[in-house]
This record gives C-alpha cells, structure tokens and sequence, in this order.
C-alpha cells in the first residue's frame, strides 16, 4: 500500500522549522521608499538590466530607477510583450534571470505571452508590475487587473506585495525560484502604497523554502541501474533537451557519448549543446528534424533522454513511440518522469551532475553497425531533402540556403535567434551550431514575434558575440515596433527577415493537410527596408540569389545593427515532417 | 455519487501547504486544466499554525493520478500531497437537513427514520428543526430521500474529510524530502 500521512501536533511542530532560511543581510538602507527598495533588491541580486515600460501604479519604481541609472540600465520597450521576451532572451543566453518591469492593468496584461513562454520553456525571468494602491484592490479601480490570478497558471510562483516592508524577501525568494530547479518566470506585483510607504531596508538572499524542494541529490542505485542498462545495450540512443543546457551539462553530454559510443539527437530548445560537427551528434528530433534521430528512435533498445520532456512535436503520436525500447529519463523536474512516456530508470537531478556521477560506471562501447545507420538515414534525406533546399532550380533563394551561406560565414559560432514558423525550422535545421548557448527560440509555446525582442536581450546579455536574428515576414511584424529599442540604445543586432510574402508554415500545412486551400495567409507587407531605415538601421534588400553571399558581408561586417530582407522562394516547404498526431517512423520527405 | 467510467477510480488527495493566499486557485487550475470536475473540496487549517490541508475527491484513472499529484507537489508552496483510494482512507462527509417542525407533531415516522439512521437533532425552532448527519455521501443521501416525503426545506452537506491509516507521519516525509534534496 502507498505510504499514508497521520498528523501529530507536537511532532509536526518541532519537525516544520520557518518557512524561509535567509542569508546574512548584504545591504541595509535606514528610511528608504518600496521604490527604492525594489531598486536596491534588485541590484543586490545582481542585476544590470531591466526591460519595461512605466505607467502610473509602477511610477515611484520608475522614480527611483532615475536615482540608481549608472547602476541599472532600464530599457525602454515599445509594448511590454518585448520586455518579457528581452528578459528571456537575456536569460538564456546570460544564464541568469531577466528582469521585466511594466505598471499595473494593460502594462501587466501585455507581459502574458512572455511569461507563458518562459513558462513552458522553462526561463528563469522575473516580472515586477506595479498594481494599484491596496485600498482600491477589488474596487474595479482606474488600471485594476486580476494579474496575480491571470498569471497564476503561467507562474512557477507569484505573489502581490502590499506592505513595503515585504519587498526585500519578496524579491529574494523570486530570484530563488525563478534560477533553481527547473527555471521558470515568477511575478511580483506591488501595490502603489507599497512603493511609496517609509522603511527600514535590509536584503537577505533566500536559501531555502521549506515548502520547495528544487534539485534532488543523485540517486546512485538509479545510476547503477542506467549503466547497466547503457552497458548492455546493443543499439542505445542519447536524446538531449533543453535541460543539458541549463545545467551546462554540455562537456558531460560529450563525454559520455564518447566513452560509451552512444549516438546524439537534440531536441528544438537541446540544440547548441552539442557541436553538429562531433562524430556522435547524429542530429535533430521532431516534427521538423532530422529522418535518421526520427526513425531510429523506434529501433533503438535503450532510450536515454536527458533534460528533455517528450514533448508531442518530438514524440508523435505516443503510442508508437519508442516502444520497443527501455527509457532511461534524467529530469530535474519529478512532474516530467511519466507523464508522457513511461520509463524503466527514472534519475530526479541537474543532468550534470547526474551524468557526471554516471560517467565513471560506463564501459567503452562502440556501435560502428548502429552509429552506421544513422549516417544511411542521413545520407538518404541529403539526396532528398538537403542537396534541393541548398541548390535549388528556384529563381529566388531558399530559406536553407541563406541559413547554409549565414552558418558558413559564422563558422557556426553566432547567437541565432529565431521567430516562429517556417523559417524557424529551416534555421535550426540548417545552421551548424558550434558554440553552446547559442539557440534562442520559442519552442513549447510557438510565439511568433518572439524573436525581435529576444535578439535585443540576447545582445544585450551577450555584447562579446554576433546576435543573428532571423524573422519570417508574418512575425516579423508583432513585434517590429522593437526596432525602437535597437535605434534609442544602438544595440547592434543584426536582422535577417525571411520574406516569402506568406505565413508560411501554416500555407504549408493548408498545402499538405487542407487541400490548398490558402485561406488568410497571403499577407501584404509594407517596405521593410524603409521601416528599417525610418528606425535609422542600415537595411538592405535581396532580390536575387547572386546578392546574398555579399549581402550577408555586409551585415555581418556592421558595426551597427543592419536589417537585411531576403525575398525567398514563396511556395517552399519543410522537410522531412512528422505530421501532427502521426508516428516518428511516418516521418515524411516530401 | 458520480458514477465511474471506464478504468476510473475515486481518489482522495490530501495536500499539504502554506496557508497562502491564492493557493487554492493555483491547485484547482491542476485539475480544471485537464478537464477533471472536482467532486469535492474542502480547506482547513491543520492543527499545525501556518499549514493548510486541502482533502480534495476527483475520478481519474490509476495511470493519470501520479501525474497529477506530482504537479501538485511541483507547485512551490505545497509541502507534500498524497492520494489514496476508498480503502486507504476513513473518511466522512456532514450533512444538514433543516424540516418544518410540525412533521415531528404529526407522526412518529420522522423520529423513527432519525433513530434508524443515527442522525440527530442539533436545533428546534418554532419554525424548523436541524437534523445533522455524519456518514459516507451514500449514507446521508439515504437519508434525504428518506425525509423527503416530510417535506425537507433545505439540504446541504459537506465535502469529504479524511484520514489515512497508514502511520507515516507528515514529518517523516518531509525529512525524506529534506534528505533526498539539495538547496
Ligand atoms: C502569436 C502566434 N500566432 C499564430 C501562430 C500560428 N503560426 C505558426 S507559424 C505561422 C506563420 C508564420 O509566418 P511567418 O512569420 O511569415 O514565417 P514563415 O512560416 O513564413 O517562415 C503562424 C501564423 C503562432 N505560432 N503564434
Ligand atoms: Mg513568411
């Protein structure tokens, strides 16, 4: 029978120690505004940067941002729907938490489709809206917004601050729960007299929650019992997510695929933690990936995911998947063991740590007839996928090949970010990731108009590296207005708009799935080079195949941002695909 | 009760957690979320201060419950959750019945339906009578349709409370928890 639970008072009473353990105080502030304090909490925890817009119930934040401004860098977005996805481009590349800021009512409602894409991609983000003076709460008052109930289901934790005096542990355990365990987006909305009333400051670092227990120790009988699965495995197979990259588990990944031989695919958020040029990296899953990873999921016997979560546009349908195989799953998150694909060894715990203990307990293994496979399968969708989207016959370029061209002339070494859609897929297939960190899309949630804004945090989090930004035409423009960020604070991000003059990725799948139907796709686009340049960015457009080799220079040779148009073959398609709902191994090529 | 379908079972999931506000919503969105009617629900204090249980009744089948919960667990202010079936747990629900009083002075039914049903009367107005009645959902609806000929004016029962009869206490999980982690 499952373990049941009897309360006793006295016991429970001495066992429950306080509900947070803080560290020793690290600033103190006699006499000073929530406002101030909100700055002050902020600085404590380290931050450089926030991305947000003011309005009256954030205003006496934004007063004393004023007084701390060669401390804190504010950056002023164009719609707070850009202040979120900066602080998550931002995040990723910077490994630490983004900070966004946006007042109470429409300013909190805009920051929604940032916080439920950091929350299904797990990025650690924190969000400070300002919310009307507590007396009114409930009252319908003037930018009164439910934002802690709009939010609850796209938080990994929020709490509205009404007392000032609450600010300084609001913000610690914020910071501590957006960065550890899983990452994911917290909010903390404070109301207006929060922000004004008169206190004694004191920040403490949050080290614990009794409540929250966010990384479990390495299980070694679970470990033992993965090595041995790994070492009697005849045909075993390494699936990365993006938990190997935010544990930084990259050199581990590589090291166990070399000592135990085991073959790599990465999932959509896994890419970049693996070099596409190591002997073991044998490509990318999902809907949009690579045929052998796709296919040869059904053949292997031993299925290792790490840091990855079984998402539907890398499994297919579930009951084809893997079946055939044992699952080993390391996830830091117990939520994800089971949900979706049931395992055989289930290790709780940061992927680095887990595989470093599992290292030392795996034998040498080389698989020349399985790692064999995976390049016939590979050689297969060269001749009928890859070699047409790198030469076409078509009069304009192909997405692949200007992502082919752009890869080449980075050596694979850029930040790419990527909006959503066709060109998305075509990116992430198609660029040759060299360097960790470097893959910043919106995967779980699909945001279009994602990626102007990332490209900015991202930049911004990482100046010492090239930011490419590569944008479909659709997307492009729900979030352009971001271009306003790039000209006021010249944050030299360099854009590459994929323009098909469609949305494409859903044309495609009227093509494929709707009969040709093209319903409300065909959308008419203004000049973007001149919306560019009206933003004072050097922009440029190319129409011809010949152009693009010395375009692409010019882009990457600015020392400014520089916004390139490509006019690319309308009616392109990607594949290999997964159809929706269908098996991996149904994968098609065309 | 709700009938079962298919593979279903009746869970009863007792959630430890922070008293805080907010928290109820951020559970309830679990189970409205995934399309599951929570059949019952109650909130109370526990004897601890500061720690809430929540005793909530869904039917879900044996392969979803585990996932549930452990998004359940995975919410940062609950302590620790558990589910149990029928059998796992001694549970009861409270029932109030309020009668005209004059059913009692025409007939000796009524007091005869009381006694076979252990019920009791808890007040007696000039007007109406309270009857309560402690029992399983079955129990307290026999009752009802029992009274009902007499005329019932009101009818309100409460959701599940429970107790698990394994004797693990909440503490010696915790401490699991505490052991297994790192900060
Ligand atoms: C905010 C939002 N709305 C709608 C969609 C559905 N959607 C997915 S891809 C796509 C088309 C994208 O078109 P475009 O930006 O031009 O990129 P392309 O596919 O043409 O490369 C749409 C509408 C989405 N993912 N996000
Ligand atoms: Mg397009």
């Amino acid at each position: 029978m499952r373990t049941l639970v009897q309360l006793d008072e006295a016991e429970l009473n001495t066992a429950i120690h306080s509900q947070n353990q803080m560290g020793p105080p690290i600033i103190e502030k006699k006499g000073i505004s929530g406002a101030e304090a909100v700055v002050l909490s902020l600085l404590a925890e380290g931050v450089e940067c926030v991305f947000g817009y003011p309005g009256g119930a954030i205003m006496p934040v934004y007063d004393a941002l004023y007084d701390y401004r060669d401390r804190l860098t504010h950056y002023l977005v164009r719609h707070e729907q850009g202040a979120a996805h900066a602080a998550q481009g931002y995040a990723r590349v910077k490994r630490r938490a983004g900070v966004c800021m946006a007042t109470s009512g429409p300013g909190a409602t805009n920051l929604i489709t940032g916080i439920a894409d950091a929350m299904i991609d797990s990025t650690p983000i924190v969000c400070i809206t300002g919310q009307v003076g507590k007396h009114l709460l409930g009252t319908d008052a003037f930018q009164e917004t439910d934002v802690i109930g709009i939010s609850m289901p796209i938080t990994k934790w929020n709490y509205q601050v009404t007392r000032a005096e609450e600010i300084p542990e609001a913000i610690a355990k914020a910071f501590y729960i957006a960065q550890s365990g899983r990452p994911g987006p917290v909010l903390i909305d404070i109301t207006k007299n929060a922000q004004t009333e008169i206190f004694d400051f004191q920040y403490r670092k949050c080290l614990k929650i009794r409540s929250y227990f966010p990384k479990r120790k390495v299980d070694m009988n679970a470990i033992q019992r993965a090595a041995e699965l790994l070492n009697n495995a005849q045909r075993p197979f390494m699936l990365i997510g993006q938990g190997v990259v935010l544990s930084g588990a990259q050199a581990e990944v590589q090291e166990v695929a070399e000592k135990a031989g085991i073959p790599v695919a990465s999932t959509l958020l896994g890419l970049s933690a693996m070099s596409v040029h190591h002997p073991q990296y044998v490509g990318y899953l999902g809907m949009h990936g690579n045929y052998g990873p796709n296919v040869l999921t059904n053949q292997c016997d031993v299925l290792f995911a790490v840091g990855m979560r079984f998402d539907d546009r890398v499994t297919g349908r579930l009951d084809c998947y893997a079946k055939q195989a044992k699952v080993i799953h390391i996830d830091i998150d117990p939520a994800e063991i089971d949900k979706n694909v049931k395992t055989e060894v289930a290790i709780i715990a940061d992927a680095k740590e887990a595989l470093q203990a599992l290292l030392p307990l795996l034998e040498v293994k080389r698989y020349p007839e399985w790692m064999a496979r995976f390049r016939e399968y590979n050689a297969i969708e060269y001749e009928k996928v890859i070699s047409k989207d790198f030469a076409p016959n078509t009069p304009l370029p192909k997405m692949a090949e200007v992502v082919h061209l752009l890869s080449q002339k980075t050596k694979g070494k850029a930040i790419i970010a990527t909006d959503v859609g066709q060109h998305q897929m075509m990116a992430t297939r198609y660029y040759e990731f060299d360097e960790p960190y470097s893959n910043v899309t919106s995967g779980g949630l699909g945001t279009m108009g994602f990626c102007l804004p990332a490209s900015i945090g991202a930049k911004i989090g990482r100046p010492d590296r090239e930011v490419i930004a590569i944008i479909g035409d659709g997307g492009f423009q729900m979030t352009m207005q971001e271009l306003g960020v790039i000209m006021q604070y010249h944050i030299p991000v360099k854009i590459i708009v994929m323009n098909n003059n469609y949305l494409g990725m859903v044309r495609q799948w009227q093509q494929l799935f709707f009969d040709r139907r093209y319903s409300n796709v065909d959308i008419q686009n203004p000049d973007f080079v001149k919306i560019a340049e009206a933003f004072g960015i050097p922009a440029r457009r190319v129409e011809k195949r010949e152009q693009l080799s010395q375009a692409l220079d010019e882009l990457l040779n600015s020392h400014s941002a520089y916004f390139l148009e490509v006019m690319v073959e309308k009616e392109d398609n990607v594949f290999p695909m997964v159809p929706a709902g269908t098996c991996i191994a149904d994968i098609r090529l065309e | 009760m709700q009938p079962l379908e298919g593979n279903q079972q009746r869970y009863t999931i007792s959630i430890f957690t922070e008293d805080k506000v907010g928290l109820l919503s951020r559970i309830t969105a679990i189970f409205t979320r995934r399309k599951i009617n929570i059949d019952s629900l109650t909130v109370s204090e526990t004897e601890n201060r500061g720690i809430s249980r929540f005793t909530v009744v869904i039917r879900t089948t044996p392969d979803r419950i585990g996932v549930i919960v452990r998004q359940i667990e995975k919410q940062v202010e609950v302590l620790k959750a558990f589910y149990y079936t029928d059998d796992q747990v001694v549970y009861q629900e409270l029932a109030l019945y309020k009668l005209p009083t004059e059913v009692f002075a025409s007939s000796k039914a009524v007091e005869k339906i009381l006694r076979d049903n252990h019920a009791r009367v808890i007040t007696i107005e000039p007007e109406f009578i309270v009857i309560e009645k402690t029992g399983h959902e079955e129990e307290t609806t026999k009752l009802f349709n029992e009274l009902k000929p007499y005329g019932v004016l009101s009818f309100v029962r409460s959701g599940r409370i429970a107790i698990a009869k394994p004797m693990k206490l909440l503490k010696v999980h915790l401490q699991e928890l505490e052991n297994i982690s790192v900060f």
